[in-house]
């Protein structure tokens, strides 16, 4: 969904080149994997869209944790085209950044080993049905916000990789949407399911944007490398007054009673997030950061027979292909 | 119509199928060895599940009592479940899941082709609807059991035992009961036992490219078609998919 705790670096490069590659970028040329391309923006990009796919691949789980229990035949394939299109979208991503020269099980190896980070929303239980329509509408909701300028990222195909994400994930926003109407349209008990998932999920929805511009550790780099497109806290308040309206209309309450329109800015004040929670939970110390990289460390381990059987199987058919006459 | 009760049980066993095992492709869901995988078991659990929704809503058209697809899904316990045995089986690991998947595609295919000249219309029109899908996951699973099975000599001892510990619940599919006679009759669909050679001539030159071995044995396990008596698994299976429905019986979704 989204990548965060993004470090730019700087290193020592030829300035001549650095300055062509920046007015490139200004120029609003793309940059492919055949382009010379500075060091950091290389470990930037790598670490940025590693991440990303990680988050969509992790992202599984929670939602995973509802198909076998989705109350109808229809929601249960909807949810399950949903998780689906998040492997699809963990396909393209990994797919993206092996252009940049890592590989994907090598990125595999550094989400399990943690040396990188997925989007720490993952890390929040789902303990209802209507999690299934908060997830869809807030965490995918707060995903586009942030994705929907990265499909004018300066790096050719990670760009082409976010305009299709973007489409399915206004899809699935919709879907989420759908699903909280029901629910808080629905019988008292499907109304206090939605109402506690919004409670629970308002503020981890608000922390996928990263922290407030004052603390974060994005570079001014990022920004001009067009790697990142808007600062955090454009993005949060441009949620916050897009989703607002739209609980309103769920005749839902939003967990902040600083909640309120600001005539003179244009838009909603309201309450920031715990952000030493945030910290805790990107540390390791989430709710549900043990079960959920234990499911990918266990998915990764018990599908080593099965990558060795076919890899294998594939060698087998490859020797026995004749090599053509030079 | 004499033969509605015994086409209403038709549609239940094609719905019943479908959806058991569309579910447990569905439990695989972020599990799966590799992302491809992970994406094709998802892919093909959902044209199961969107097949069983084609044959159970159906079902509820013949029945004609008020009952949606959903309800039928839902709201009915183990005794009433009309799916074969092999489809309810626990995963297991990938390898049990994808010969499970092999040794049902098989026999999907083959019984999908030949309800594409029902009698009745709209079973054939679900069976011309849903062969191009079973066809494309004979395609997929018949290559990674081959694959697996001539693979590492580890991949090759898990798929020869995913396949002694399956091929007993394979006969099923040739039983033949008043339901299936009555389908007979009425050439709504073929008699089970005219599947059986094409099938097992189909699987054994799969077994053969895969150097496994087929079983030699006339010992089959049954009850699931006919609900006289379904595995442990299945109540199971019901309790989750059937949780929420049960919990909230007056809530719409």
């Amino acid at each position: 969904m989204y990548a965060q705790m993004i470090e730019s670096e700087v290193e020592c490069e030829d300035p001549q080149k650095l300055k062509e590659f920046q007015n490139r970028i200004d120029a609003g040329d793309k940059i492919e994997p055949q382009d010379w391309m500075p060091n950091g923006y290389r470990k930037t990009l790598i670490r940025q869209i590693g991440q990303h796919a990680h988050s969509e691949i992790v992202g599984q789980l929670p939602e995973g944790n509802w198909i076998t229990r989705a109350p109808t035949l229809e929601r249960k394939a909807i949810l399950l085209a949903k998780v689906q299109d998040e492997a699809g979208h963990g396909l393209y991503l990994y797919c993206a950044a092996e252009t940049l020269g890592v590989s994907r099980d090598e990125l595999t190896e550094m989400l399990l080993d943690e040396r990188m980070k997925y989007s720490s929303i993952f890390n929040y239980p789902t303990l209802t049905w209507a999690d299934m329509g908060a997830i869809g509408w807030l965490v995918d909701g707060a995903a586009i916000m942030n994705q929907v300028p990265l499909q004018r990222t300066s790096y050719g195909p990670y760009a082409r990789a976010m305009i299709r994400i973007c489409k399915e994930e206004s899809f699935h926003q919709r879907q989420g949407f759908d699903i909280m109407i029901k629910m808080a349209k629905g019988s008292a008990e499907q109304k206090h399911m939605a109402q506690d998932a919004l409670n629970r999920f308002w503020y981890p929805a608000l922390m996928m944007f990263g922290p407030s511009d004052t603390d974060s550790v994005h570079s001014v780099q990022s920004m001009a490398w067009k790697i990142k497109m808007n600062t955090n806290d454009e993005l949060r308040q441009k949620f916050v007054d897009q989703t607002a309206p739209q609980a309103d209309l769920l005749g839902l309450t939003i967990p902040d009673a600083n909640l309120e329109w600001d005539e003179h800015k244009g838009g909603y004040n309201f309450t920031e997030p715990d952000w030493s929670e945030f910290y805790a939970v990107i540390n390791g110390n989430g709710p549900c950061n043990v079960e959920r990289l234990a499911a990918r460390k266990k998915a990764w381990e018990d599908g080593q027979w099965v990558r060795d059987g076919l890899l294998a199987n594939a060698e087998k058919h490859a020797a026995k292909i004749p090599v053509a006459a030079e | 119509m004499a033969q509605e009760p015994a086409y209403f049980e038709f549609l239940c066993r094609m719905g019943d199928n479908a959806l058991v095992l569309g579910h447990r492709l569905s439990e695989w869901c972020g599990h799966a060895p590799a992302l491809e995988e992970d994406i094709a078991l998802a892919n093909t659990g959902l044209d199961l599940i969107g097949e069983a929704q084609l044959w159970l809503g159906l079902a509820s058209d013949v029945e004609d009592r008020g009952r949606t697809a959903d309800d039928l899904a839902m709201g009915r316990d183990v005794w009433d479940f009309r799916n074969h045995l092999l489809t309810e089986q626990p995963n297991g690991d990938f390898g049990q899941t994808m010969m499970r998947q092999y040794l049902f595609d098989a026999w999907h295919v083959c019984l999908l082709d030949a309800l594409c000249d029902s009698s009745q219309a709209h079973t054939a029109e679900i069976a011309a609807k849903t062969v191009k899908e079973a066809r494309y996951h004979l395609t997929r699973s018949r290559s990674i059991v081959i694959g697996l099975g001539d693979g590492t000599s580890e991949s090759h001892r898990r798929m020869q035992t995913a396949l002694d510990r399956l091929f007993p619940y394979v006969g099923e599919f040739f039983e033949t009961d008043s339901i299936d006679r009555a389908m007979t009759a009425s050439r709504i669909a073929p008699d089970p036992n005219s599947l059986k050679d094409p099938y097992l001539e189909t699987i054994r030159s799969t077994f053969l490219d895969a150097t496994l071995c087929v079983p030699e044995q006339e010992f089959y396990l049954s009850g699931g078609k006919t609900g006289r008596q379904h595995s442990e698994h299945l109540g199971h299976l019901l309790t989750q998919m059937q949780w929420l429905q049960r919990a909230y019986p007056e809530a719409s979704w």
